[in-house]
């Protein structure tokens, strides 16, 4: 049974982008649904962080459309962890509360919501440290539970785990499977393709700005319908 | 030399015993810069804020603008007030001219560019890094500017200082709209110019030591607000 107010699935159809007369995206059509998360997989400069900044109404596409479900308001319903994310000049406490703030939370909301999720990433004891201070891995824990606390139905993350060394990888990795668990839909880039494994429901294989190919996890990493995702795979794709 | 020995000696005096003449020059001036300080902060950071954040045509101009008139001339900026609030000007009936007023006026004048450009600077650079984020949590310029201004409260608060030096230091303004009366209207740097010219060089002195010194501390301030501005930039 759906909840009434879903904004999923999630409805692309003919998507495109080009910036200075160069298509960056063409033609790129998919649906995303509640459950396991959704890894977008593909060589750097594929383009994979335009995909999700165009999904979560960062640029506006060129060509055809993003239809989101229901009649509730999308843009509260969806939050995003860029490949860079921005910390602000702030205690860790502080940057898991100014977006709640900016959403209009009451301070009692805020700070209980804030505190969950240092929590749940594992930065409480660090909650008055400046959030500029923290190292590459907390940084990235910190953006993770800031958007998390935005309680989100559908959470964009864009290589979260690209500059990280094996641990911080595997303690976000744990959280994003831990959200996932809870209920939050992941859509998620990268170009490592063990993680795509360690995370995928599904896969969705991007190449040159051409989606070539959304399977089942189990069906894309033993059986690509692609001849360019089976190279990827076989690590000959690196472009 | 022994002259100047001597006015050193007895400037130093004034100052050890709070002469009340110096006392109430020393507070009169920083009475009247600390007011326009406060009031060209209102407006210089609120329009620096919304230059940082907003894209319209002609805003280069307004930016450079801004930034010729941080190096307005004191004397210029005193005589467009002086102007404004003389009896036949269009603020005249204020009844302002000659006045501690009237010099807390100038004085914001003066100053209020200087906040605003820089106020400018310093945030238009975080709203670079800051906007997509700031978007992503559904705030667009307009309700991204007091997360700015927060995150810039330490490099703002040093601009603030900045604009308390320029003011405290300018003589040209307040002595145009001022008219450095005794007891009413004189400030440091007015009493310095004027005492000076009579050769009460004790007087002049003590006041130049006191403004030094205040000019100091201000920049010590400022100082040790960048080492906290650092840590939490990172
Ligand atoms: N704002 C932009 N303006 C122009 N070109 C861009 C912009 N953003 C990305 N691109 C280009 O689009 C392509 C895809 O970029 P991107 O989505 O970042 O790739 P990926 O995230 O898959 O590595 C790249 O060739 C990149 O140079
Ligand atoms: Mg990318």
């Amino acid at each position: 049974m759906r909840a009434p107010d879903t904004i999923l699935p999630l409805t692309i159809e003919g998507l495109g982008f080009a910036r200075d007369g160069q298509p960056i995206l063409s033609g790129v059509s998919f649906i995303i649904d509640a459950g396991p998360p959704s890894i977008i997989i593909g060589p750097n400069g594929a383009g994979k962080s335009v995909l999700l900044r165009l999904l979560h109404g960062l640029l506006v596409p060129s060509a055809g459309t993003i239809q989101w479900s229901g009649i509730a308001d999308p843009r509260p319903r969806q939050a995003m962890v860029f490949q860079r994310p921005v910390l602000l000049r702030r205690s860790v406490l502080a940057n898991a509360t100014c977006p709640l703030a900016l959403a209009g939370l009451s301070r009692a909301e805020q700070l209980a919501r804030a505190h969950a999720a240092l929590e749940l990433v594992g930065l409480a004891a660090l909650a008055d440290r400046p959030a500029r201070s923290l190292s590459g891995g907390e940084q990235q824990r910190l953006a993770l539970g800031r958007a998390a606390a935005l309680r989100p139905e559908i959470l964009f993350l864009d290589e979260p785990c690209a500059s990280l060394d094996p641990a911080a990888t595997q303690a976000v990795e744990a959280i994003i499977a831990r959200l996932a668990t809870a209920g939050t839909k992941i859509v998620m880039t990268t170009h490592d393709l063990a993680q795509a494994r360690r995370l995928a429901g599904e896969a969705l294989f991007l190449h040159r700005g051409r989606l070539l190919e959304q399977s089942p996890a189990a069906r894309f990493f033993t059986d690509p319908a692609t001849s360019e995702a089976a190279a990827f795979l076989a690590g000959a794709l690196v472009w | 030399m022994n002259d100047v020995n001597a006015a050193f000696a007895a400037a130093a005096g004034l100052i050890v015993d709070a002469d009340p003449a110096v006392l109430g020059i020393v507070m009169l001036s920083l009475q009247v810069s600390v007011c326009a300080v406060a009031i060209a902060a209102v407006i210089g950071l609120s329009l620096g804020a919304l230059l940082a954040v907003t894209r319209f045509p002609g805003r280069g101009a307004v930016v450079v603008a801004l930034n010729a008139l941080m190096g307005l001339p004191p004397v210029v900026c005193g005589l467009l007030v002086y102007l404004l609030l003389s009896r036949s000007g269009p603020l005249g009936q204020w009844g302002l001219l000659f006045t501690p007023s009237a010099m807390i006026f100038a004085q914001a004048v003066l100053i209020a560019p200087i906040l605003a450009a820089l106020t400018r600077q310093v945030l238009e650079s975080y709203w670079e890094e800051y906007a997509e984020q700031l978007r992503s949590f559904g705030a667009g310029p307009c309700r991204a500017v007091p997360t700015l201004l927060w995150d810039g409260r330490f490099a703002l608060l040093t601009v603030l200082l900045a604009g308390f030096g320029r003011a405290s230091a300018e003589v040209g303004a307040v002595m145009i709209v001022g008219g450095n009366i005794e007891g009413y209207t004189r400030v440091m740097t007015t009493a310095i110019a004027l005492e000076t010219s009579k050769g009460d060089l004790p007087l002049a002195l003590a006041l130049g030591i006191v403004l030094m010194a205040i000019v100091l501390g201000v920049n010590a301030a400022a100082h040790a607000l960048r080492g906290n501005a650092t840590r939490w930039a990172g």
